[in-house]
C-alpha cells in the first residue's frame, strides 16, 4: 500500500491505490484503517436489491467517485453509507459499512448519530426557505454541542469559507437563501453540511441540476474539501469524475464491477464493461 | 478561490473528542421522536372519540322518544307538545322536498359554471369568477336568511308570482295562496347556498379529466361544446354525481336560512308555495323550549336520523369522488 | 356547409353561451345580497351601534356591542382549544398518518366535516349546557370548537404534506430526529399555509348560528361572564331579523354588514400571510 501517514491528520491530498478489501475486518489498530468502508454491502428496494455484495474502501482525505450507467446502484450504495437508505419503507440492508473500523449498521447503533458523523448533499439544492442564510449553515449545529451565539457565528463562517462562499454573502447572512443562484445554493447546502464537522461528505450527483459555472465552483471546491475529509461522490458525468476524484469505482447493474486509481481506471481498466462504459458504448 | 486552509482561520471551537466517545455516542438513544408520535397520536384520538361521543349522545338522548313512540315515529304526521305526541314525517318530507328542489336548481346552474370556468372562459375571467363563487360559501347562512326574509321572499311573491301565476297557477304543484315563506323560497336560498360546493367539486373534477380525451374529442371534429357533452362529462360523470350527492348532503343540513324563509309549519304539502318544515329547523326553533322529557327526545330523535342521513349521504358522496380523483385531494376541504 | 353542420355549430354556440348565463346567475345572488347589506346597513353603521347593546322592547337606538363583544369572546373560547387539537391532528395525519390509523381518522374527520352544525349544537347542550343547569359562553366556545377541529385537521394535514420530501431528508440527513425534522424544518416551511387554514376556518365559525342557539342562547344585555348566557352577533342578527320592530330590522342588516366584513377580513388576512410568507422566503 502507498503512503504511511496516520489516518486522523489532515494533510496534502496524497494519491492512494485501493484494491478490493480482503473479507475480514481490518483490525482496529493498523494505521490503515480506511475512514469508510464497507464489507459485503447488499442493499433491497422491497423485493429486488439495489446493490450486491459490495465491498470498497475509501480512505481518508481522498475523493473516491461511483460511476455507472442509471440504476446501476450507485447512489443506493451512496444512501446506504449513511443509513438514509432505510427511511424508504420497504428497504433492507445486509452487510457492513464501517466507520473507523466500526460498524455503523451495528446492534444499538443510532442512525441519527450515525448522520451527524457522515453528512450528505443532494443533487439538488435544498437551502431550508424558512430561515436565512447564516441559520440554514448553523441548521447542524442545533443538533450538536451547545455553543455560544459567538461561536456559532465563528462556526458559519468557517463553514461558508470552506465552501468558497463567504465573500458573495457576507454582507446578507441574514437574507433569504433563495435570492442566491442555483450553484451558491449547493455551495450553501456544501456549507451547511460541512459546519458540524462531519468526517465523511456524500455527494449524490451535486452538479446535475447546475450551470457549468456553477459546476466548476462545486468541482473546484471538491478538490478543497478532500484536505479535511474524506469524500465519496456519485456522478453520471465521466468526464467530471475524471477531473475531480483520486479513486473511481464503477458500477453496474447492482455489482461493483471495478475500483482503482481514476488514472488507471480512464486509461487501461481491467474489466470489459468498465471499457465499454468509458468509452461510451453504453450510457 | 479563498484560502480554507485552517492557519488562516480561528483556531477550533471545541477540543476533538476522542474516538473512543466519538465511537460511544454513536449509540446512544434518541427518545423524542417515540415521544412525539405518541404526543401526536394522542390529539389525533380526539377525533373518533368525539365521532362515538356525538352519536352515543344522540343514541341516549333518542331514547324516550324510540321507547313510546317506535318505528312509526317516521311516518306519523302528528306535532302534539301538550300531550307528547311525535311523528316525524312531514319534517322529513321538508327537509326532502327543499333539498330536492334546491339540487333541481343549483346543479344545471352549477355545472354550467364548473364548465364555463373549466372550458370556455377567457383566462383574465377565470379567477375573478371562480373566486365569487367561492365568496359564496363564505357568507353565513344567517346572511342568507336575512336576506331571503327581506328581499327574495317579496321578490318572489310581489313581482315574480304575479307573472307566473296565470301560467302555473292552476298546476297543484303551485296551487293555494302565496304568502311567502315557502318550500319554494327555501329551495332556492339553499340552491344558493349549495351551489359553490357542487360547482368547486364539478370543476376539481373536470380538471382531472386527461388532457388526451379532451384532444381526442377535438380531433374526432366535434366542437368545444360536443366535446365537452360527450367526452368530458361522461368521463367525469361519477365524480359529478358525487359533487351533486355533496351539495345534497349539505343542503339536508342547513338551518338558519331555511327556518327563516321556510315558514315553519308541520305539514305536508304538495304545493311549492305552501309553507313548509325541515328537520333542522324543527329543532333550532323548539329545542331551547321544549318542557318534556318526550318533546325533547324527539328533538334528538329527528337530530339522530338527520345524522344517520347526512353521514350516509356525504360518505356516498366522498366515495364517487373518490373514484374518479384517486389520490388527489379533489373535495377533501370543507371548502 | 351541411344543413347538420350548421345546426352542430348553432348548438354548440347556443350552449356555451349557456354557460356564461349560468356563471353569470351563479354570481348574481353574490353581487345582490353584498349591494344590500351596504344599501340598507351602512347608513346603520354609527358611533351608537358599535358601543352601545340593546334598549328596552319598543324603544329605538341602541347597538350591537354585546353582539360584537360576545362573538369576539365566544370564537376565542373555541380558537383556544379548537386550533391546537385541530393543527396536532392535522401534523399526526400528514407525518404519521399513511397507516391504517391514519386512515381512519382522515376518515372519521371527514364525516365530522359534514355533521350539521344544529347537530353539534345538541350535543354541545347535553355535554356542557345540561350538567352546568344554564346556557353559557363556555357552551358556545365549546360547540364551535367541536365545529374547528375536524375542519382545521384537514387544512393542516394539506398544508403540511405540500412541504417537498427533499427538505425533509436534507434535514434528516444533517442528523435531525424525526421530531425536529417535523418541529423545526417542516412545520417552519408549512407554517405560513396552516395559519392560513386557520383563519378560514375562524371566518366560518364566527358566522355560524345554529350551534349558538341552546349553548350561548344570547343575551341582550352586555355581558363578558364565560358561564352565563352571551351574545353574539349571528344570534342576534336572527333575534331581530324575526322581530317586528323596523328599527330591528334596520339593525339586523347592519350586523349583517359588520358581520360579513368581519369574515372577509378574516379571509383577506388569510390570503395576505400566505402572501407575505412568499416573498419573505
Amino acid at each position: 500500500m502507498a503512503g504511511v501517514s496516520t489516518p486522523e491528520r489532515a494533510g496534502r491530498p496524497r494519491p492512494s491505490v485501493t484494491r478490493p478489501v480482503p473479507p475480514k475486518p481490518a483490525p482496529a489498530a493498523a494505521p490503515a484503517t480506511p475512514r469508510l468502508a464497507t464489507e459485503a454491502l447488499t442493499a433491497w428496494y422491497g423485493g429486488s436489491t439495489g446493490v450486491r455484495n459490495v465491498s470498497v474502501a475509501f480512505r481518508e482525505n481522498t475523493v473516491t467517485a461511483l460511476i455507472g450507467p442509471s440504476g446501476c446502484g450507485k447512489s443506493t450504495l451512496l444512501r446506504a453509507l449513511n443509513r438514509m437508505h432505510e427511511l424508504v419503507p420497504g428497504t433492507r440492508v445486509e452487510g457492513q459499512v464501517l466507520l473507523d473500523g466500526h460498524d455503523i449498521y451495528g446492534d444499538g447503533i443510532n442512525p441519527v448519530q450515525v448522520r451527524r458523523r457522515i453528512g450528505m448533499v443532494f443533487q439538488r439544492p435544498t437551502p431550508f426557505p424558512t430561515m436565512s442564510i447564516a441559520q440554514n449553515v448553523a441548521a447542524g449545529l442545533a443538533v450538536g454541542r451547545r455553543l455560544s451565539a459567538d461561536d456559532r457565528d465563528a462556526v458559519v463562517e468557517r463553514a461558508l469559507r470552506r465552501a468558497a462562499l463567504w465573500d458573495e454573502v457576507k454582507d446578507r447572512l441574514r437574507d433569504s437563501p433563495l435570492d442566491l443562484s442555483g450553484g451558491q445554493q449547493q455551495r450553501l447546502c456544501i456549507a451547511r453540511t460541512v459546519a458540524p464537522e462531519p468526517e465523511v461528505i456524500l455527494l449524490d450527483e451535486p452538479t446535475a441540476s447546475l450551470d457549468p459555472a456553477g459546476t466548476a465552483h462545486i468541482e473546484e471546491l471538491v478538490q478543497e474539501l478532500k484536505r479535511e475529509f474524506t469524500v465519496v461522490i456519485v456522478t453520471h458525468n465521466m468526464q467530471q469524475a475524471a477531473r475531480v476524484s483520486d479513486t473511481t469505482a464503477f458500477f453496474y447493474l447492482g455489482e461493483l464491477i471495478e475500483v482503482g486509481a481514476t488514472t488507471t481506471m480512464f486509461t487501461t481498466p481491467t474489466k470489459p464493461q468498465t471499457e465499454a462504459y468509458i468509452t461510451g458504448r453504453f450510457g | 478561490m479563498t484560502d480554507l486552509s485552517a492557519t488562516a482561520l480561528e483556531p477550533e471551537v471545541a477540543p476533538r473528542s476522542t474516538a473512543e466517545e466519538r465511537w460511544r455516542a454513536l449509540q446512544t438513544v434518541s427518545r423524542g421522536d417515540a415521544v412525539y408520535r405518541l404526543v401526536l397520536t394522542v390529539f389525533a384520538l380526539f377525533l373518533p372519540l368525539l365521532l362515538l361521543a356525538i352519536a352515543g349522545d344522540l343514541v341516549v338522548g333518542a331514547w324516550p322518544a324510540i321507547a313510546k313512540f317506535g318505528p312509526s315515529f317516521l311516518v306519523r304526521s302528528i306535532w302534539d307538545p301538550v300531550n307528547d305526541q311525535f311523528g316525524a314525517l312531514p319534517l322529513i318530507v321538508g327537509t326532502l322536498y327543499s333539498s330536492f328542489v334546491a339540487l333541481l336548481i343549483a346543479v344545471p346552474l352549477s355545472l354550467g359554471t364548473a364548465i364555463f370556468l373549466t372550458e370556455f372562459a377567457p383566462r383574465w375571467l377565470r379567477t375573478p369568477v371562480a373566486t365569487m363563487v367561492e365568496l359564496l360559501a363564505a357568507v353565513p347562512s344567517v346572511i342568507y336568511g336575512l336576506w331571503g326574509i327581506f328581499v327574495l321572499i317579496p321578490l318572489l311573491r310581489d313581482h315574480l308570482w304575479p307573472i307566473a301565476r296565470p301560467v302555473l297557477g292552476h298546476l297543484p304543484l303551485f296551487s293555494g295562496v302565496f304568502y311567502g315563506p315557502s318550500v319554494l323560497a327555501a329551495g332556492v336560498i339553499l340552491a344558493i347556498m349549495i351551489l359553490p360546493y357542487i360547482a368547486a367539486v364539478s370543476r376539481e373534477i373536470l380538471l382531472a379529466v386527461p388532457a388526451a380525451q379532451r384532444e381526442a374529442g377535438l380531433a374526432l371534429g366535434g366542437t368545444r361544446w360536443e366535446t365537452v357533452w360527450r367526452v368530458i362529462l361522461p368521463y367525469g360523470r361519477a365524480g359529478i354525481i358525487g359533487a351533486v350527492v355533496l351539495g345534497l348532503g349539505r343542503a339536508l343540513g342547513e338551518t338558519m336560512a331555511v327556518t327563516m324563509v321556510i315558514g315553519n309549519r308541520h305539514e305536508v304539502a304538495l304545493s311549492l308555495l305552501q309553507p313548509g318544515y325541515t328537520i333542522a329547523s324543527a329543532i333550532a326553533n323548539e329545542f331551547a323550549e321544549a318542557t318534556s322529557g318526550v318533546h325533547r327526545g324527539t328533538l334528538f330523535l329527528i337530530g339522530l336520523v338527520l345524522f344517520l342521513i347526512t353521514v350516509l349521504v356525504n360518505a356516498l358522496a366522498r366515495f364517487l369522488v373518490w373514484r374518479v380523483a384517486r389520490g388527489s385531494s379533489v373535495g377533501s376541504t370543507a371548502l | 356547409m351541411t344543413p347538420r353542420r350548421v345546426l352542430r355549430t348553432v348548438v354548440g354556440s347556443l350552449m356555451t353561451g349557456a354557460t356564461y348565463g349560468t356563471a353569470l346567475l351563479a354570481i348574481l345572488p353574490l353581487a345582490a345580497i353584498l349591494a344590500m347589506l351596504i344599501v340598507k346597513g351602512a347608513g346603520s353603521l354609527n358611533w351608537d351601534f358599535f358601543v352601545k347593546s340593546a334598549v328596552p322592547l319598543g324603544e329605538s337606538g341602541g347597538g350591537f356591542a354585546h353582539a360584537i363583544v360576545g362573538t369576539l369572546i365566544i370564537v376565542a373560547l373555541a380558537c383556544a382549544v379548537g386550533l391546537p387539537v385541530g393543527v396536532a391532528t392535522g401534523i399526526f395525519l400528514a407525518e404519521f398518518g399513511g397507516g391504517r390509523i391514519g386512515f381512519g381518522i382522515r376518515f372519521v374527520a371527514d364525516i365530522l366535516n359534514g355533521i350539521p352544525s344544529i347537530v353539534i349544537g345538541v350535543f354541545a347542550w347535553s355535554w356542557v349546557v345540561r350538567p352546568m343547569g344554564h346556557f353559557s359562553a363556555v357552551a358556545g366556545g365549546f360547540a364551535l370548537a367541536v365545529i374547528l377541529v375536524p375542519i382545521v385537521a384537514r387544512t393542516t394535514e394539506e398544508m403540511v404534506r405540500l412541504v417537498p420530501n427533499s427538505l425533509r431528508e436534507a434535514a434528516l440527513a444533517l442528523g435531525y430526529p424525526r421530531w425536529r425534522t417535523s418541529l423545526q424544518v417542516v412545520l417552519r416551511t408549512a407554517a405560513a399555509g396552516i395559519v392560513t387554514g386557520c383563519l378560514v376556518a375562524v371566518a366560518r365559525v364566527a358566522g355560524e348560528t345554529a350551534p349558538l342557539l341552546f349553548t350561548a342562547l344570547g343575551n341582550d344585555f352586555f355581558s363578558t361572564r364565560l358561564l352565563a348566557p352571551m351574545a353574539a352577533l349571528p344570534l342576534q342578527i336572527y333575534r331581530y331579523a324575526e322581530g317586528p320592530y323596523d328599527d330591528w330590522h334596520r339593525q339586523a342588516w347592519a350586523g349583517a354588514l359588520v358581520l360579513i366584513l368581519l369574515v372577509l377580513a378574516l379571509s383577506l388576512v388569510a390570503r395576505a400571510v400566505v402572501r407575505g410568507r412568499r416573498q419573505h422566503a
